[in-house]
């Protein structure tokens, strides 16, 4: 009996060592990137700020160049995010509404191909079609290159959300009274409004984190945006400066943080519809 | 308030016909029901009322106006949803005056006028709740103010009472049935439940396989079943069938089955006609079955099967061998043990006879 209560002692004593290695091992790059900007002497090691300063953010206010990459990410972001938000959901709805034959394979087929299309593969081809439209170095050409590629994803997601409310509460509208486009507005979108959310903090997310596409459409340094803008902060030599890099990756990182809490705020994050709690 | 009709309506959904050809009038003012169980074509029929489906062939008129192309909003009616389909977004006030706002109500007089039709259904205080904060019950009664707000040429119900508990089920149908007589309205039924039909219908459409079997008032219905598909749906429990030899001698009707004793019965020109074939079903309902007496002629005997207590009634089940299960209605505390042999008594003008094929067949004395 003591035997047994002294095994699941050592066994209880073995795993919370265990997780709190694991614990230790994720929070430190975290902990890092909370401390590191508030520090004028910060290193890639971790250290508390003493004394505490907001110097690095004053040099990075500073600089023009990264402060414009804010907004450019902001405008491709929330371009991006719109498009997809009301394309997606339009197609979305069509798709799980109407008795569209092939329906299913036209939604898997896109979604096949929409990891290539905004994948590095198909860099080339994207590059000399933007080219040919005339778009190279604007921000239509990364928000269309963004909503493309992201629109599929979007679409399926949202697909199976309306597929999971009742067709019932369109219809109910429509004897009440109600046009197609009444019912749309009225019923449907209230209560596909979660979803939507969830694509559009999704989209969000994944434009506002992307590198390459940018990289390769735009030109000059007034429309970059924030994520290739903070290679700013490498010395000639190529080594950062770890200071600002420090700083700028907090404020480049506080739009996201920031979207994820108004959103669970202000809807809350679920899968589902209907009425049922 | 308008009539209904259906012209050689067909509705195939692909490969499958849902419904082959239905053709009916319903009255103005008229309370039906379409009667069956699941998959026999009421539904889609409702439907095809509503304007939510459209017709593969025929055409649909509402009070002598040829609907069938026209969209839901156009067509003048109003629906209670199955699963009440409340807006999951809008409150109980808002739900219910949501007809009056796309026809461009001001908000406080659609707001007054939903305050009036919730007070009626006993939901007046409920007004600023979500569909999520009240029981089935109210939201039931939601979706029906949500009907009643406005008036419409038909009321339309697909199954409302199908996901109220049977406490709540009797007493909102009792409700309806009342508002039907109130009213006066012209309303479609769906229900698969023959006792909520017999209570709310001034006319029963019995439907099987997407065809109406029966067209009558309830009455009709229960007591000169068309065939004996209806004859096994309507009633609870239903019409007991017993499968019978037929032969005619003497001038009269022999019928003979294992345990069954039947007096010779009367011929008519169609009891001759369907002796013929020499098969029958001899149908009697089981509140006209009791436990025979020494001077009884027509008996069904068998072993008992089981015997539920309702209360005011026995419900006596027989087992007749091979042949199937007889139920009756015993209103007496007679105390029958499992497994003893019974012996119950009808009357010969309680017998409903079918022929070979299933049809009824019309007793002698009547048309």
């Amino acid at each position: 009996m003591q035997k047994r209560t002294q095994n699941i002692f050592v066994r209880r004593t073995v795993f919370a060592a265990a997780a709190t290695f694991l614990g230790t091992v994720f929070a430190l790059p975290l902990v890092w990137f909370i401390f590191a900007p508030f520090n004028a002497r910060a290193e890639l090691g971790l250290a508390i700020p003493s004394p505490f300063t907001l110097s690095n953010f004053a040099t990075v206010f500073e600089n023009t160049f990264a402060m414009q990459a804010l907004l450019n990410s902001l405008i491709q972001a929330a371009g991006g995010v719109v498009l997809v938000g009301a394309a997606a959901t339009l197609a979305a709805y069509a798709l799980s509404r109407s008795p569209i034959p092939g329906k299913g394979a036209v939604t898997y087929i896109l979604l096949l191909f929409s990891s290539v299309v905004s994948g590095s593969a198909a860099m080339v081809p994207i590059f000399l079609i933007i080219s040919a439209a005339g778009l190279i170095d604007t921000h239509l050409a990364v928000i269309l290159v963004f909503a493309g590629g992201l629109l599929p994803t979007a679409m399926f997601i949202l697909r199976d959300f309306i597929d999971a409310i009742p067709r019932s509460y369109e219809e109910s509208a429509m004897v009440a009274g109600a046009s197609p486009l009444q019912a749309f507005f009225d019923v449907a979108l209230p209560v596909i409004r979660p979803g939507i959310v969830v694509v559009v903090v999704w989209a969000f997310v994944n434009i506002w984190g992307s590198f390459l596409i940018p990289f390769i459409l735009l030109r000059s340094d007034k429309l970059m945006p924030a994520s290739v803008a903070i290679y700013s902060f490498y010395s000639e030599a190529g080594t950062p400066i770890v200071t600002l890099l420090a700083a700028y990756s907090l404020i480049y990182s506080l739009p996201v943080i920031a979207l994820y809490l108004f959103v669970n705020w202000k809807f809350g994050f679920r899968f589902f519809g209907g009425i049922k709690s | 308030m308008a009539s209904v009709e259906f012209q050689n309506v067909s509705k195939s959904f692909g490969a499958f016909v849902a419904v082959p050809d239905i053709s009916f009038q319903i009255a103005d003012g008229e309370f039906i029901c379409l009667l069956g169980p699941s998959g026999c074509g009421k539904t889609t029929s409702l439907r095809m009322i509503a304007g939510l489906e459209t017709p593969t062939s025929g055409r649909v008129m509402i009070g002598g106006r040829d609907v069938t192309y026209l969209h839901p909003k156009d067509r003048g009616i109003s629906m209670v949803f199955q699963d009440y389909a409340l807006y999951p977004h809008m409150n109980i006030a808002d739900n219910i005056a949501y007809p009056l706002k796309v026809r461009g109500e001001q908000e406080t007089k659609r707001h007054a006028r939903a305050k009036e039709v919730a007070d009626v259904l006993k939901i007046g205080d409920l007004l600023k709740r979500l569909p999520s904060q009240i029981s089935g019950g109210q939201q039931q009664r939601t979706s029906l103010a949500r009907a009643l707000v406005y008036p419409s040429e038909v009321y339309l119900f697909d199954e409302p009472l199908s996901n109220l508990d049977a406490k709540l089920r009797l007493e909102a149908r009792g409700f309806l049935n009342h508002l039907q007589r109130d009213m006066g309205m012209t309303a479609v039924y769906v229900t698969h439940d023959q006792a909520e039909a017999m209570a709310l219908a001034t006319r029963i459409a019995v439907m099987d396989k997407g065809r109406i079997v029966q067209f009558a008032p309830p009455i009709e219905i229960y007591r000169r079943p068309a065939t004996t598909f209806v004859a096994n749906f309507v009633g609870n429990p239903p019409m007991n069938l017993v499968a019978v030899e037929a032969s005619i001698g003497e001038g009269a009707l022999h019928l003979s089955a294992d345990g069954l004793q039947v007096a010779p019965i009367e011929l008519n020109d169609a009891i001759a006609k369907a002796a013929k074939a020499g098969k029958m079903t001899l149908g009697v309902r089981p509140e006209h079955l009791r436990v025979a007496g020494p001077t009884d002629h027509n008996i069904l005997s068998g072993e008992l099967f089981a015997n539920e207590n309702m209360g005011p009634e026995s419900l006596v089940t027989l087992e007749r061998g091979d042949n199937g299960r007889v139920t009756a209605r015993i209103f007496t505390d007679d105390e029958i043990k499992v497994g003893t042999s019974v012996h119950l008594a009808f009357d010969a003008r309680h017998v409903t006879l079918f022929d070979d094929s299933g049809a009824r067949i019309p007793a002698a004395g009547e048309r």
